[in-house]
């Protein structure tokens, strides 16, 4: 298999999906002449015309509401956001128009449409630029919301949500564009939906999502050196979230991490401890622990912003906490 | 500051003095910035970090006609508003190395620089979301019963949000003395301006409104801006009512430390070209004409501000990091004592 970044990956199945069926398109801030502000949309100009890859004035509220009326009549739209506090500003159209649709019709509106781009924080770029969305999004019926950690995901994952019927939300990690990982040549798509054991252990789970994966299986690696073997539980989707995978790793293995990189106060944590206590609580054998982001707006200073936010050595000292390794 | 304009025989607006200060307030956000970028460079400053290289006619140009109760507001792109404002290099430089003495206490960065001692309301960081703020500003002068006036900075691509346009509708609606000051600077990011919005002279913007004015202005002449500016702060002042100024302009350096300076979205031949009305080079070449300066008066101008620069420097450096507990600080005002 190849080895590709999370940016080609995704390039991948923008390129392929386009290709397939000419009803998809891409719109957004400087997808089109700029090869997309992250570079995600490279080359697609040049391959599909700019009709069908579209420059937007910077006007999210605008251009989400332009794929929500291009979705009603037919066409399958593909609404990137330059990051997403941006999307903010379109949450109306989000929430209001396209979760919506289909129920407030009656069943006549579909609404086949995906909404993607950067989530999460990056590297100092304080409060209003570092924020990750995932239980914001995840609240909503009407949406289905994915989170992919690796390029594969990233591909699969992009590829379903542009055949689904139904209003996509994709949650790509800003700090994710980079990194490696084998991606297949052939055609392929990662269920919406389904959970993935990343790591097979025994002595804990680690349940998480999105750019927390990566941090999940570097404690996973390093606690594995002390002979503590954990499960890495990738939701990949939160909503609908696969409460399966979640209940069958902690059957096995009685304790729970939830990891991540969001607040914690309604977070997706809160909701994935919610079905542990619900399904799990006679297999427990210490209450589950959460490791999210400090409960503050992300500062700019380079040592309080990595106070603030959920990273490997917190991950390790809550898996000891929960196996009550002091 | 504010002066009415008068000719001296030398064919300049304003005094010799005040000629200078201009200059040097330009000068100033010039050799500060490329300090700026040094340090980015380096290290010290991180995250997104918007130079403001090419535009010093304008904030000094608008600023400079402002009395000190007055408001502004702007964009991520503010160290030249903040330093013309009054705002001390040494706090703006500690701010962006991320330290406790910092205008923000080292928690904004280069985005987010506020001071409420000049009236300074902020950088931020959402295109078009302070606009609306700025005509709350106005709200509250009017309420007050007071005659400041708020100055809202943009670039050119906020014209085209949603925002824009409530503002500027309410800010019409009630009268508010609002001057929204369009910095256009030819490209939001990678997007230039014609590939943007659907009209060419953006100072027509105001149009949609009774009662409002708009103007444009060569944001290269620091000359003309001031002049546009006295003739917006009669109206917004004395009316009360809210104006737009389109203020012509053009960055020298790529949207943030990430981008280009050239190459992808614009050539090297465009930026050449403009580069040739650099406003420091404008002013200071009309200013040497004229005899208001020599190359002797240049280089000690040059030299108190490159120690102004490193002094500011030196002092972001030896200041601290914010300590832990400064994380959980400023969430909220405490109410509990
Ligand atoms: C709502 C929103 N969308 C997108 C962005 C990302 N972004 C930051 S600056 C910028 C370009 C703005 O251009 P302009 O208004 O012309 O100001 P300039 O940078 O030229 O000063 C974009 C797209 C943002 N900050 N906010
Ligand atoms: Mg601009």
């Amino acid at each position: 298999m190849a080895i590709i970044t999370y940016r080609e990956a995704l390039n991948q199945a923008l390129r392929e999906e386009m290709s397939r069926d000419d009803r998809v398109f891409l719109m957004g801030e400087e997808v089109a002449v700029y090869n997309g502000a992250y570079k995600v949309s490279k080359g697609l100009l040049e391959e599909f015309g700019e009709m069908r890859v579209v420059d937007t004035p910077i006007t999210e509220l605008g251009f989400a509401g332009v794929g929500v009326g291009a979705a009603m009549v037919g066409l399958r739209p593909i609404v990137e956001f330059m990051t997403w506090n941006f999307a903010l500003l379109a949450l109306d159209q989000v929430v209001n128009a396209a979760a919506k649709m289909l129920y407030m019709s009656g069943g006549q509106y579909p609404m086949p449409i995906v909404f993607r781009g950067p989530n999460g924080a990056a590297l100092q770029l304080s409060a209003q630029h570092s924020q990750a969305w995932e239980s914001w999004l995840a609240h909503i019926p009407g949406l289905k919301v994915v989170t992919p950690g690796t390029p594969y995901d990233a591909k699969g994952l992009l590829k379903a949500a542009i055949r689904d019927d139904n209003p996509v939300i994709m949650l790509e990690g800003e700090m994710l564009y980079n990194t490696k990982g084998e991606v297949p040549a052939e055609d392929y798509i990662v269920p919406i939906g389904k959970a993935d054991l990343k790591r097979e252990g025994e002595h804990c789970s680690i349940i998480t999502n999105g750019k927390m994966v990566l941090v999940a299986m570097n404690a996973a690696d390093q606690l594995a050196k002390e002979g503590i073997r954990v499960d890495v539980v990738d939701l990949r989707t939160v909503r609908p979230m696969d409460v399966a995978a979640i209940t069958a790793s902690v059957r096995k293995t009685n304790r729970a991490v939830v990891l991540e990189e969001g607040w914690e106060l309604a977070g997706i944590g809160a909701q994935v401890v919610d079905y542990i206590q619900r399904e799990c609580f006679d297999d427990l054998d210490a209450p589950v622990v959460r490791v999210h982001q400090a409960d503050v707006p992300m500062p700019y200073a380079k040592a309080i912003e990595k106070a603030a936010k959920p990273d490997l050595a917190k991950t390790i000292a809550a898996v000891k906490k929960v196996m009550y390794l002091g | 500051m504010a002066s009415k304009k008068k000719a001296d025989g030398k064919g300049l607006p304003g005094d010799a003095a005040l000629r200078k200060e201009l200059l040097h307030s330009m000068l100033l956000q010039r050799r500060f910035e490329e300090k700026v970028g040094e340090a980015y460079a380096l290290g010290k400053i991180g995250g997104f970090c918007h130079l403001y290289i090419g535009q010093e006619a304008v904030s000094t140009g608008i600023i400079s006609m402002l009395r000190p109760d007055d408001y502004v507001i702007t964009t991520y792109r503010d160290h030249g508003q903040a330093l013309v404002r009054g705002m001390t290099p040494r706090s703006i430089m500690a701010e962006l190395f991320g330290r406790i003495d910092g205008c923000s206490r080292g928690k904004g960065g280069s985005m987010h620089l506020f001071d409420r001692n000049t009236n300074f309301l902020g950088g931020h960081g959402i295109v078009g979301g302070h606009v609306p703020v700025a005509a709350g500003v106005g709200f509250a002068i009017k309420y007050r019963g007071g005659d400041q006036v708020i100055v809202c900075f943009m670039g050119e691509s906020v014209v085209n949000t949603g925002a824009f346009h409530e503002a500027l509708n309410m800010a019409a609606l009630w009268k508010l003395p609002c001057i929204f000051v369009i910095e256009n600077n030819k490209y939001g990011m990678g997007t230039a301006v014609e590939r943007a919005a659907a009209i060419k002279d953006l100072s027509r913007r105001a149009d949609a409104y009774d009662g409002m004015d708009g103007e444009h202005v060569d944001g290269q002449d620091v000359f003309a801006v001031r002049e546009a500016m006295e003739r917006a702060l009669e109206i917004a002042r004395r009316g009360p009512k809210p104006v737009l100024l389109e203020v012509r302009t053009y960055r020298y350096m790529g949207h943030s430390m990430s981008d280009a300076v050239s190459g992808t979205y614009r050539t090297k031949a465009e930026l050449d070209e403009y580069l040739k009305r650099d406003p420091i080079n404008l002013l200071k070449a009309r200013m040497l004409e004229a005899g208001d300066i020599d190359e002797s008066d240049v280089a000690a101008m040059e030299q108190e501000i490159k120690t102004l620069c490193q002094d500011a420097w030196d002092f972001a450096d030896a200041s601290p990091e914010p300590p832990l507990e400064a994380l959980y600080e400023d969430v909220l005002v405490d109410t509990t004592s």
